[in-house]
């Protein structure tokens, strides 16, 4: 498949070229709705499409000045600020919860793992609109609706699945005999873990965190229901950017998290290599 | 959890030889075991914190969502002397009750007016019967200046004559028990009636239509994430690993980026004054008048939602193909089978697992979607998830969302047993 | 060892009174220019008067009644005072989550000294609701449509007529108001549409009008989506809240004008939210007599095109605050714009809203 042989009749070479070119129209159109907004976010009018002046180059019909207000509004600033106090502590309860309990989940015996394990996983699984409505109701009942409590707790327990699967997939490769090894050479359990186990379970901790900030930093239907005024988050602003005043700033924004999404692929990708090499095995 | 084991310690190693023991005596087998038992315990005291956590902010709530589908307190609560009265009364009877109804309402709605729960009542009694919200509102009003003397049944209905109608005193009966099934029988589109319980008229009928709906789009959707990711990740697993990799990014990005930039994206694609329509234009193959509607109906949610949807079908698809040994294609080859036949019998079967895995996935993440159909999916293309936001947030029958989520949350359960079936939760992989 | 225990006292005495003094209002509004307009109108100058009194905004006006039955709940209410349409405040006021008020003893008179109940007269229509702005939803049209041959729509039927005015429509996804223009195009007469709209056949009347139009027909959920799309042309007549439209008008110089025939009036005001503390409440009620006052309501008029809920504030309204031009004529409750107007039924639609919304959004499912 992936050179074509000399001896490939003129049938085979048709076909390879034509699936060539239909893989890259799917990739096209996965990564198209991305790349289109980026020049879009610098379009210097109010619209949402290409202006005249920015099919022809004319540097008159680009500017910074969606940026410019992303970076003034103080609405997208509240909105910016919220994100980034709720992301980080919700991400860390859900690491140091997650992380505890996936190490707990790959000893050799526990009772009721896969009950335990459904349970875990649940908030992953569950459609958000309906964690969203069982949230709102309970968390009526106990005053936490509309909280920035509320909302830190409603994204760490989203978070959670995540920090599991990827913790327990570096466990899955781990050699409990190192573990012994040094229980024999007399350290006791906490020195273990922090001298064996965890430099080995790193990058999983690290990526499972990744995940559930960036869970925390783009959930919108949980916020808009648990959250108020002052837990006003970015994506919770986009929407009603979106459903009420349509301005490109949005598309500013969009970039910019377009950037963030870029660096937290990067990080993941260091670390998955990072990962792969001190498991001894070769990068695929 | 020491204690557990009295005899152990006197069976010493000389009364004894066959028995297997440790240095302090204790025989192997106790020994073995206890230390089972204490590291099934540090592996319980690991998970407690996260369980116990999980219980409380997660699994509480979905609880509490099951409560509230059929909970129904509000009648015998604000009426609890009136409930009392017409649990002796037969609707069947085709009269209104006697005065010792009317003075029980009396006195109930003398304390309910006092509390003003009374049009709280009688919005929760509007939803199963139009004209309930007003008929409490209007009666309570009066029944301040009531004197007890006065409350006769002749007085009720001059207030209003819904009060001489049978059908006003049989609802009120029929939703006085605590635990409803009304809202469940609302959510499928039926109704509790005299006579039992009925469809609801044609043109009443909504959530069975909306529940068939997204299960159809979200089958379009996944077929949709199948036709499209099946060859982009067969081509993945052929590459060599560094052009792999690299071409791997151009799935991640999207996966990593967020919901709503890419729904953002979509809605300046898809719009009629949008760059495809404008770029369709400019190519002259379609005119300025005739440009597409591709956004706030179906086409647009499907579109979008197989875009945003598409790397969780081609990641689990790109794991299964990559463990595929080339051998078995080319073996089929050797023995004649043209490309085709190779491909389809000896290639294709194998990544079936491959396809269960990502189609169910799809599915699952698909049926429950929100955001994206509210942004583009117009009156058309929604979900019964935004049903379910409008009635908490707009229409306030959150009984009736409740009910409503419990339906959907059982549909996804059942999915992800399958799920767990085909591949198990521990073998869900990321990224 | 005395001085320090004195400057112990002062400092702890210091904290109590500006603890005390310093009174946080937490209002909630719409947002955007409707916000502004009550900001400039009311909270600037309040503030000024009452430098102690800090108001925050909160713009949840949309979600209010979902938000304030959460908060009751749970028995923990952090709004003070919340701007909402009257079928909100009335569904509010019938679930006890907002406070009755007393209209003479709680809010100004108007300067010729009329009492405040007679001078709001009809408009009070809940003992928890004061009325702030009448505005009305109403439709605007473009003016450069070329189908249309020169002509123009004037009267409200001509939405719903395909032949002389082709193009995209947009109309609120709700049965509200669509239903009875539905029902007077299709011959009902204006009094009778509630009477006829209570059968099923009047329903069954009613959508089989709006389906001669459904497919040429975008449904909008927020008030600023009808603007937009007028704007980009997505549509070429929709209906939406007349400021909408002044400000797409008379701001953003669109070529769109207003079709001000059966326009269905509607009102917006406050509500005090129901289990405040007395003293919280009490800043409130200070408030909501200052801002509620006949030179209040007409103030806000200069910034937005809503007509003041005071017969006494009318003769006050002048001119636009940034664009000069008289806003009298472009208020809804013009005589020259309000020559065919409807009332809006609350009553009514409280009882009927579960029932035709479900059969309103089965029919545009379907």
């Amino acid at each position: 498949m992936s050179a074509l042989p000399a001896y490939a009749s003129t049938g085979q070479r048709i076909w390879h070229y034509s699936f060539r070119t239909i893989c890259g129209l799917i990739f096209f159109f996965l990564i198209f709705p991305i790349l289109v907004i980026l020049p879009l976010s610098f379009n210097a009018e109010n619209f949402f499409t290409f202006t005249k002046e920015m099919l022809a180059f004319d540097p008159a019909g680009y500017s910074f000045k969606h940026y410019e207000d992303f970076f003034t509004n103080p609405d997208w600033q509240q909105a910016m600020r919220n994100s980034f106090a709720i992301a980080p502590v919700a991400t860390l309860l859900a690491t140091s919860f997650g992380t505890l309990a996936a190490i707990g989940l790959s000893q050799q015996h526990v009772p009721y793992r896969s009950a335990i394990m459904a349970i875990l996983i649940s908030p992953m699984i569950v459609p958000l609109i309906i964690s969203a409505a069982g949230m709102y109701f309970f968390y009526s009942r106990i005053g936490l609706q509309g909280t920035y409590v509320g909302v830190v707790l409603a994204h760490a327990a989203l978070g959670t699945p995540f920090v599991i699967i990827t913790v327990t997939a570096t466990l899955v490769g781990f050699d409990r005999s190192l573990v012994r090894a040094a229980a024999s050479l007399g350290a006791n359990p906490v020195t273990t873990f922090f001298k064996v186990q965890m430099p080995l379970i790193i990058p999983g901790v690290v990526s499972g965190a990744l995940f559930a900030f960036i869970t925390s930093f783009d959930e919108v239907v949980v916020v808009l229901f648990l959250g108020s005024a002052g837990q006003k988050t970015l994506p919770w602003q986009m929407f009603t950017g979106l459903r009420e005043q349509i301005s490109p700033t949005i598309l500013a924004v969009a970039s910019l998290m377009v950037a963030i999404s870029v660096v937290l692929l990067t990080v993941l990708e260091l670390l998955r290599r990072r990962s792969e090499r001190l498991r001894g095995l070769s990068p695929s | 959890m020491n204690t557990q084991n009295p005899a152990s310690t006197d069976t010493g190693p000389d009364e004894n030889p066959q028995v297997l023991t440790t240095r302090d005596g204790i025989p192997l087998k106790v020994s073995l075991a206890r230390a089972l038992r204490r590291e099934k315990l540090r592996a319980l005291a690991l998970i407690a914190p996260l369980l116990l956590f999980v219980l409380i902010t997660f699994a509480a709530p979905i609880a509490d969502m099951l409560f509230r589908s059929v909970e129904n307190g509000i009648v015998s609560e604000t009426l609890p002397k009136t409930v009392e009265v017409l649990a002796t009364w037969d609707p069947e009877s085709g009269e209104i009750p006697d005065q010792a109804a009317f003075t029980a309402l009396y006195e109930d709605l003398k304390v309910a007016v006092e509390e003003k729960t009374h049009t709280r009542l009688g919005s929760r009694l509007n939803y199963e019967a139009s004209g309930m919200s007003s008929l409490f509102r209007k009666t309570g009003r009066r029944i301040g200046r009531m004197e007890p003397a006065e409350a006769t049944v002749e007085r009720f209905i001059d207030i209003d004559k819904d009060w001489g109608t049978v059908e006003t005193w049989a609802v009120l009966k029929r939703y006085s028990p605590t635990i409803t099934p009304g809202y469940f029988l609302n959510a499928a589109d039926m109704q509790l009636t005299a006579e039992g319980v009925e469809m609801k008229p044609e043109n009443e009928r909504i959530y069975l239509y909306l529940f068939w709906r997204t299960l159809f789009l979200s089958l379009t959707i996944t077929f949709s994430c199948l036709l499209l990711g099946y060859p982009v990740a067969f081509l993945l697993a052929a590459l060599p690993a560094r052009s792999a990799n690299l071409l791997m990014i151009l799935v991640l990005l999207p996966f990593w980026t967020s919901l709503l930039v890419r729904t953002s994206a979509w809605k300046v694609l898809l719009q009629q004054q949008g760059v495809i329509n404008d770029f369709l234009v400019w190519t002259g193959l379609v005119s300025d008048a005739g440009r597409l509607v591709m956004i706030n109906n179906q086409t647009g949610t499907i579109i979008a939602m197989t875009h945003i949807l598409l790397p969780f079908m081609i990641l689990p698809l790109y794991s299964v193909m990559k463990t595929i040994s080339p051998s078995y294609v080319r073996a089929a080859k050797s023995l004649g089978a043209t490309d085709w036949t190779a491909f389809w019998r000896g290639y294709f079967p194998q990544t079936v697992p491959g396809i269960g895995a990502g189609a169910i996935l799809v599915f699952i993440l698909a049926i429950g979607y929100y955001i994206t159909p509210e942004l583009v999916g117009g009156t058309d293309g929604i979900f019964i998830s935004n049903r379910i936001a409008y009635h908490i947030s707009t229409s306030l029958n959150w009984g009736l969302a409740a009910a409503l989520g419990v339906i959907l949350l059982l549909a996804v359960m059942l999915l992800f047993y399958v799920y767990d079936k085909i591949v198990g939760i521990d073998n869900v992989k990321l990224g | 060892m005395k001085f320090k225990t004195l400057l112990l006292a002062g400092a702890a005495s210091a904290m109590m009174t500006s603890g005390a003094m310093a009174i946080d209002l937490t209002i909630v509004s719409w947002g955007g220019a409707y916000s502004n307009s009550q900001n400039e109108a009311y909270h600037k100058p309040y503030m000024a008067a009452n430098p102690d009194v800090n108001i925050i905004n909160d713009e949840s006006s949309a979600e209010a009644v979902a938000k304030l039955r959460a908060m009751n709940e749970a028995g923990n209410v952090t709004w003070d005072l919340v701007d909402v349409v009257a079928s909100d405040a009335i569904r509010l006021c019938d679930e006890g989550l907002a406070q009755e008020i007393n209209f003479d003893e709680a809010l100004a008179p108007a300067p010729d000294g009329t009492p405040a109940s007679e001078d709001f007269g009809d408009l009070i229509v809940s003992d928890c609701f004061i009325p702030q702005i009448v505005y009305s939803t109403t439709f605007g049209y473009r003016t450069d449509v070329e189908a249309w041959n020169g002509r123009e729509p004037d009267d409200i039927c001509d939405v719903f007529d395909l032949e002389n005015f082709p193009g995209k429509r947009s109309l609120e996804k709700r049965p509200i108001n669509n239903m009875e223009w539905a029902l007077l195009c299709d011959g009902v007469a204006k009094d009778d549409v509630y009477d006829v709209l209570e059968t099923e056949e009047g329903v069954q009347r009613a959508l089989a009008k709006l389906d001669t139009i459904k497919d040429q027909t975008i449904w909008w959920s927020a008030g600023a989506e009808t603007p937009q799309l007028l704007a980009d042309g997505e549509v070429v007549i929709g209906s939406t809240y007349n400021g909408r439209l002044f400000s797409l008008i008379e701001e953003q110089d669109q070529p769109v004008k207003m079709l001000w025939d059966a326009q269905v009036f509607d009102l917006d005001g406050w509500i005090v939210p129901a289990g405040l503390s007395d003293e919280r409440k009490a800043a409130v009620m200070d408030y909501l007599k200052f801002a509620t006052d006949t030179q209040r309501l007409a103030d806000q008029a200069k910034y937005i095109s809503y007509g003041p809920a005071r017969k006494s504030s009318a003769p006050l309204v002048g001119k636009h605050a940034e664009l000069g031009i008289d806003m009298a004529p472009h208020m809804p409750t013009d005589p020259k714009n309000a020559t065919n107007t409807f009332l809006y039924n609350y009553e009514w639609w409280a009882d009927y809203r579960d029932d035709l919304d479900a059969k309103f959004q089965a029919w545009l499912a379907g």
